[in-house]
């Protein structure tokens, strides 16, 4: 595909001189490099010309006719080998005017994808996946990291390994979007922490999973994953293999901080006197509550144990309740109150679940436990 | 709402190689992919909502909120000054530093004297004296006929910036220690409320502190009208906007 340079003449001594840094040899324009213009104005530097890369849209018909002496022209390509440049009033073939396209140019600084995404055919590509190039664009970098790549020659190959590795193809958008820095790994490192991970007896369907539900955790390198492995070993004192399966059920704890969950296990010992079996079976039945905020644990568990009066053991059988909303808690307990209904010991008659009084939804729980109707409930929080 | 109203991308017209080989250009109708939706994000990202009345956090009740154009409705909602309503709960023996059952203890004291009429003597008091206030505020001359029919039909407030005014208290319930009253009143703000139940314990030569304040009407707003935490979905609120639009604007005609 070639493109005939126009002959664009630069006015009165003034070439325009555009600087790209970095652009000019990686995304795949449709122009060249523009060849070397002389300014008949200036007469100091007759010699040398200053060197433009302008970016200059193709026309197909040249309408400046400023005299240029032909004479200064031909002194000055005598030296080179180039090929003089040809005028735009020649004649050209079909094929070759089919062949010139005549866009107007994407900016050269955005902050937006928007403005690329219909020049450049990795976007297109990536839209057509799936990809949020939103979302994608508020992330540090990862935007001049998606233009800066080549679909066919790097991003194919991490997606075929992504395939392999088990990534559902429908799923392979969202992913991307939440993790775009996978495309800039080395596939050698990327495949050996799989290997690794296989090593350590993860089963290739779990290790899907993993990968799909915390797109972070091929990024870490092999050391760091196995560090967070051994501190959550440690940390809750349970066994391999139930580690194992902690991890799989919440990959995410793999991928975020550690200290907050140090510091929600000490909360968990030292305020709310939870002694250590408790917190490794409520771990094991909800991991999600390593990763919820401090405040809020203390808050539920204050509502809990001192105006609810539901003991320690209780609420290790059910800790689906520290993952609730507090409020939710609040209203349901206190209109049960009302009716006389707020029984949380098993041993008494008529006896409420603790998790049935927080998963349910309110129709239900209107219906069964509560025996009242919708509409008395919410007039009752009206009142609240 | 961003499902909704989603727009259609934008088509352009590109002239691409026909797919025959021929050498000749077709011209094809292309979506422009800048348009896509997830290229482009969703279409509203934040909405503008403006509060009507103040309401303490330590409160509940009805909360007035404009949304959008809504919100240059609230400032004539202001100056409308109508009066709004609230259900205080109080507890006697106690006195704290914030006038509040979570404040400092500041003192106890017995309350086994207190009964209902002296209760309902001192809020008649009260009533009184903020009745006296209200007709000086509301600069109004009372010795004409204006005033006169003005009165009769209970419309005479201050229609400017005001001192908190009350322009009704009544006693719903007692139950010593605990008692309820429900207030109507102007310009006022939670705290002022709280007062006004410590000084009504001190009256009764006992202390009291307030344990709920809750706005059942807020000038034409009712509970009926208010929207709870489940109910705030796109659906629910177009359909109160609507209920409440003919009344707004009857009310805003009518003082205005």
């Amino acid at each position: 595909l070639s493109s005939r340079g126009g002959t664009a003449r630069a006015r009165s001594g003034i070439a325009p001189l555009l600087l790209l840094p970095s652009r000019s040899n990686i995304l795949p324009w449709r122009w060249q490099p523009f060849r070397r213009v002389c300014s008949p104005g200036s007469a100091k530097d007759g010699s040398s010309c200053p060197l433009s890369n302008t970016l200059l849209p193709v026309k197909q018909e040249q309408a400046k006719a400023e005299p240029v002496p032909d004479l200064n022209a031909k002194t000055l390509y005598e030296d080179w080998d180039d090929v003089p440049p040809s005028s735009a009033l020649e004649e050209i073939s079909e094929e070759e005017a089919v062949q010139i396209i005549a866009e107007p140019i994407p900016p050269l600084q955005s902050s937006t994808l928007r403005d690329y995404v219909d020049h450049s055919e990795t976007l297109t590509k990536l839209v057509h996946l799936g990809v949020n190039l939103s979302q994608v664009e508020k992330r540090q970098k990862a935007g001049q990291l998606l233009l800066t790549l080549d679909f066919e020659r790097d991003i194919k190959k991490i997606l075929l390994f992504l395939k392999d590795v088990g990534v559902e193809d429908n799923q392979l958008g969202s992913f991307l979007t939440k993790n775009p820095y996978i495309l800039a790994e080395d596939l050698e490192a990327l495949e050996t922490r799989v290997a690794y991970l296989q090593s350590k007896k993860f089963g290739k369907a779990e290790i899907a999973q993993m990968v799909s539900r915390a797109p972070y955790l091929l990024l870490f390198s092999v050391e760091r994953l196995d560090n967070r492995l051994g501190f959550f070993k440690n940390e809750l004192g349970l066994t391999v293999k139930k580690t194992k399966d902690l991890v799989i059920r919440l990959p995410r704890l793999l991928t975020g901080k550690l200290e907050p969950v140090k510091e929600t296990l000490q909360v968990c010992q030292v305020e709310l006197g939870f002694q250590r079996n408790e917190i490794q079976q409520i771990v094991f039945k909800t991991p999600k509550i390593l990763t919820a905020s401090k405040k809020r644990l203390r808050e539920t568990f204050d509502y809990l144990h001192n105006i609810m009066g539901i003991p320690h053991h209780m609420l290790t059988r059910f800790p689906q309740v520290f993952n609730s909303k507090l409020l939710r808690i609040k209203e349901r307990h206190m209109f049960l109150k009302f009716l006389g209904r707020a029984q949380y010991d098993p041993a008494q008659p008529s006896y409420i679940s603790l998790d049935q009084l927080v998963s349910l939804p309110n129709e239900v729980f209107c219906t069964e436990i509560a025996k009242a109707s919708i509409q008395d409930f919410e007039k009752f929080l009206k009142t609240l | 709402l961003n499902a909704i109203a989603e727009r259609a991308p934008r088509q352009h017209i590109r002239f691409l190689p026909s797919p025959d080989g021929d050498p000749g250009l077709v011209a094809t109708k292309v979506p422009v992919l800048a348009d896509h939706p997830l290229v482009k994000g969703p279409r509203f990202r934040q909405l503008k909502i403006g509060p009507g009345h103040r309401l303490d956090t330590k409160s509940s009740g009805v909360f007035v909120l404009g949304i959008g154009h809504g919100n240059k409705l609230l400032t004539d909602l202001y100056n409308c000054h109508l009066t709004k309503v609230y259900t205080v709960g109080g507890l006697f023996g106690k006195a704290t530093d914030d006038f509040s059952d979570t404040g400092r203890l500041v003192e106890k004291t017995t309350f086994d004297h207190i009964t209902r009429e002296k209760l309902e003597r001192i809020i008649a008091v009260i009533q009184g004296s903020n009745h006296k206030a209200l007709l000086m505020y509301s600069n109004i001359d009372m010795k004409t006929q204006e005033a006169y029919e003005l009165a009769v039909k209970g419309l005479i407030r201050p229609m400017e910036k005001s001192p908190p005014l009350i322009t009704a208290i009544r006693c719903l319930q007692l139950a010593l220690p605990e008692f309820q009253l429900e207030i109507h009143c102007l310009h006022e703000t939670q705290q002022y409320l709280r007062k006004i139940v410590h000084e009504i314990g001190l009256e009764l030569k006992s202390s009291a502190v307030c344990t709920q304040v809750r706005r059942i009407r807020d000038g034409v707003f009712t509970l009926d009208d208010a929207l709870l935490r489940t109910q705030w979905n796109l659906q629910t609120i177009q359909k109160a906007i609507w209920d409440c639009q003919l009344k707004v604007k009857t009310e805003l005609e009518k003082t205005l």
